[in-house]
């Protein structure tokens, strides 16, 4: 089947600053695709090439088949887009917000009724219908811009850090809406800083740093191609660290030095503690977890430059 | 809480009856839409989009409709009866001649006030709500986001500026008539369509600079205070332009306001200008209205390009 995305060599130059800086994807129909980086990587510059809204300086794009920058108003009439930022219409109801979304994509009134009904239960804010947007919480705001993207029943969702500012219960609702729809078979690009959401949501991920990507793969896979599998984490208090590293050198696969904390990357964590026990080291606290993403993404887009 | 999911794809909607769940388990089968639906869907978009965003806008002008209808009579009756009733017994002087002989002050003052009300509510409509679509409301890039372009979205708004001048025009036409200011009733119902020149000319100028500013500084309450009072006051609006200091009147001949008054007065009691005058007023109001329908939407187009 054919991609539903394909970029190619795709940049985006602003001025002299480089956001996107040749990147090569392609989304299959029915994927689940994040893009993960930290602030700044060109995330949502590629989102905004995608979404035609943003024209891009050099590079191959497809999308639906079709090149943004020449059919514009085709390619966004087959995507929903929920943006960063909250562009819901506060001086409307949470229902005619749905209402007067679905008229842009040239639905009729009638559709637009129908649409907003069904859209209002899908994204539990029926009790809410009438209520102003301002009146409500951030997760049902949330909720009701992806609801709002869903108006034109589109076969393309983009979501740029859908939970970005939640707190955990709304981001496991929207989370549990998001994977009812990838069940339903759309296609979901994301980009998103959090690793746990790129676990719950992606098939496949791109880690970008600085308009470039640095991996591609599964979750799963990208853990065991870039870190351990099990990692464990020593705080001997912030000035001790880096003598403490010292003595470790040669536990476990490696070993790195944070701020707050040593954490080793090893495939048998309870193993790194008997060795750290038998080396006369006293940990404040200790901790062995599996790897995450999250281990994946700092040891790609290194640590020192996160802020 | 309820969980009524399934039906958000297409398929479950219209299917009705059919069990919540049952898109469920469909692994990646939704069809995508071909090229050619999503080019029509698209372009049935490009016709209609500038309407589709005046419907929006439109609705939410409806929550203040209640102020609009009230400050749109009261604002007309009170200078009707201030100004034209009130300040008209200190004038010993005619104030203007029309075909017919003298005109008394009132009937004069009406058609410039009725100018000055749309003139008024085009810049209301055209200054702050363009800013709060690009930087409070927002609604602009929401709007970006589907198949409408910025260029729409600003014809959108042109759309809904004018369903409030035509309004403005329309209640104060009412009142005039109330009065009984208006001699010549078959052609005097033009002296609206002389206001809504007028309020396009200067208003959609103002739209096109006000989508072209990034934060508000103050420059919009400068633009008030700056350009639109001193229009006011210089467009031979209280006395004719003539009784003006020659160094300001250059103020009057460059005011939209001042030729949409005029023509206002030619429909309501008529005129002693040329015809040739009457025709360059009116080319001058379209040409002008047509400059700045172009700015305002190539602002927007410019301002949307990320």
């Amino acid at each position: 089947m054919d991609a539903v995305i394909r970029a190619r060599r795709l940049v985006k130059r602003y001025g002299d600053f480089t956001a996107v800086d040749g990147i090569d994807f392609d989304v299959a129909p029915g994927e689940s695709f994040g893009l993960l980086g930290p602030n700044g990587a060109g995330k949502s510059s590629t989102m905004r090439m995608i979404g035609g809204v943003s024209r891009r300086t050099s590079g191959e794009l497809q999308v639906l088949g079709l090149d943004p920058d020449v059919d514009g108003p085709a390619v966004r009439a087959g995507l929903g887009v929920v943006p960063q930022d909250d562009t819901l219409d506060s001086e409307l109801t949470v229902r005619d917000n749905l209402r007067v979304y679905g008229r842009y994509f040239g639905l009729s009134r009638a559709r637009c009724r129908e649409r907003a009904e069904s859209l209002l239960a899908f994204a539990h804010l029926q009790e809410r219908a009438d209520a102003k947007v301002e009146e409500i919480s951030g997760g049902m705001r949330r909720r009701l811009t992806i609801a709002r993207a869903l108006i034109s029943d589109p076969h393309v969702l983009l979501l740029d850090e859908p939970t970005t500012g939640l707190d955990p219960q709304a981001r496991n609702l929207l989370w549990d809406r998001l994977f009812r729809l990838k069940e339903q078979g759309t296609t979901l690009i994301l980009t998103t800083h959090y690793m746990d959401e790129a676990e719950q949501l992606c098939d496949r991920i791109v880690v970008v740093d600085q308009g470039r990507i640095m991996a591609e793969g599964s979750p799963s896979q990208l853990i065991r191609e870039h870190v351990s599998r099990e990692v464990v984490e020593l705080r001997f208090g912030r000035d001790h660290n880096v003598e403490v590293a010292r003595a470790l050198d040669g536990v476990g696969s490696r070993v790195e030095v944070l701020v707050d904390r040593v954490v080793v990357y090893t495939e048998d964590g309870e193993g790194v503690l008997e060795q750290v026990a038998r080396l006369g080291l006293r940990p404040i606290t200790s901790l062995v977890r599996r790897s995450s993403l999250e281990d994946v993404f700092l040891h790609l887009t290194g640590r020192s430059l996160i802020e | 809480m309820t969980a009524p999911s399934g039906g958000v794809t297409g398929g479950g909607v219209t299917s009705g009856g059919a069990p919540d769940d049952g898109a469920v388990g469909r692994t990646g089968a939704r069809a995508m839409p071909t090229v050619s639906e999503l080019r029509a869907q698209g372009a049935r978009v490009e016709r209609w989009g500038s309407w589709y965003a005046a419907e929006h806008m439109l609705l939410t002008l409806r929550a203040w409709i209640v102020s609009v209808v009230i400050a749109g009579l009261g604002s007309p009756i009170l200078y009707l009866l201030a100004m034209g009733l009130g300040l008209a017994t200190l004038i010993d002087s005619d104030a203007a001649t029309g075909p017919d002989g003298p005109v008394p002050y009132v009937q004069f003052l009406a058609p410039a006030l009725l100018a000055t009300a749309v003139v008024q509510a085009a810049f209301e409509e055209c200054s702050f709500p363009i800013m709060g679509g690009f930087k409070w409301r927002l609604h602009f890039w929401a709007l970006h986001a589907t198949p409408v372009n910025p260029r729409q979205i600003a014809t959108g708004a042109v759309i809904t500026a004018s369903a409030r001048m035509v309004m403005n025009a329309v209640l104060f036409y009412v009142v005039m008539l109330a009065f009984g200011v208006v001699p010549d009733l078959a052609t005097g119902w033009l002296s609206m369509g002389a206001g809504l020149l007028g309020g396009w000319a200067f208003g959609l100028l103002v739209m096109a600079y006000t989508a072209s500013l990034r934060d508000d500084a103050g420059q919009l309450t400068v633009l008030m205070r700056c350009v639109f009072t001193p229009m006011f006051l210089f467009s031979g609006t209280f006395y004719p332009l003539s009784a003006t200091p020659v160094w300001l009147q250059p103020i009057g001949w460059v005011s939209p306001l001042w030729h949409a008054s005029e023509l206002g007065r030619a429909a309501t009691y008529g005129t002693s200008d040329p015809w040739w005058l009457v025709v360059l007023r009116v080319v001058y109001l379209v040409a002008l209205s047509g400059l700045g329908l172009w700015l305002a939407r190539r602002s927007f187009a410019r301002r949307m390009a990320l």
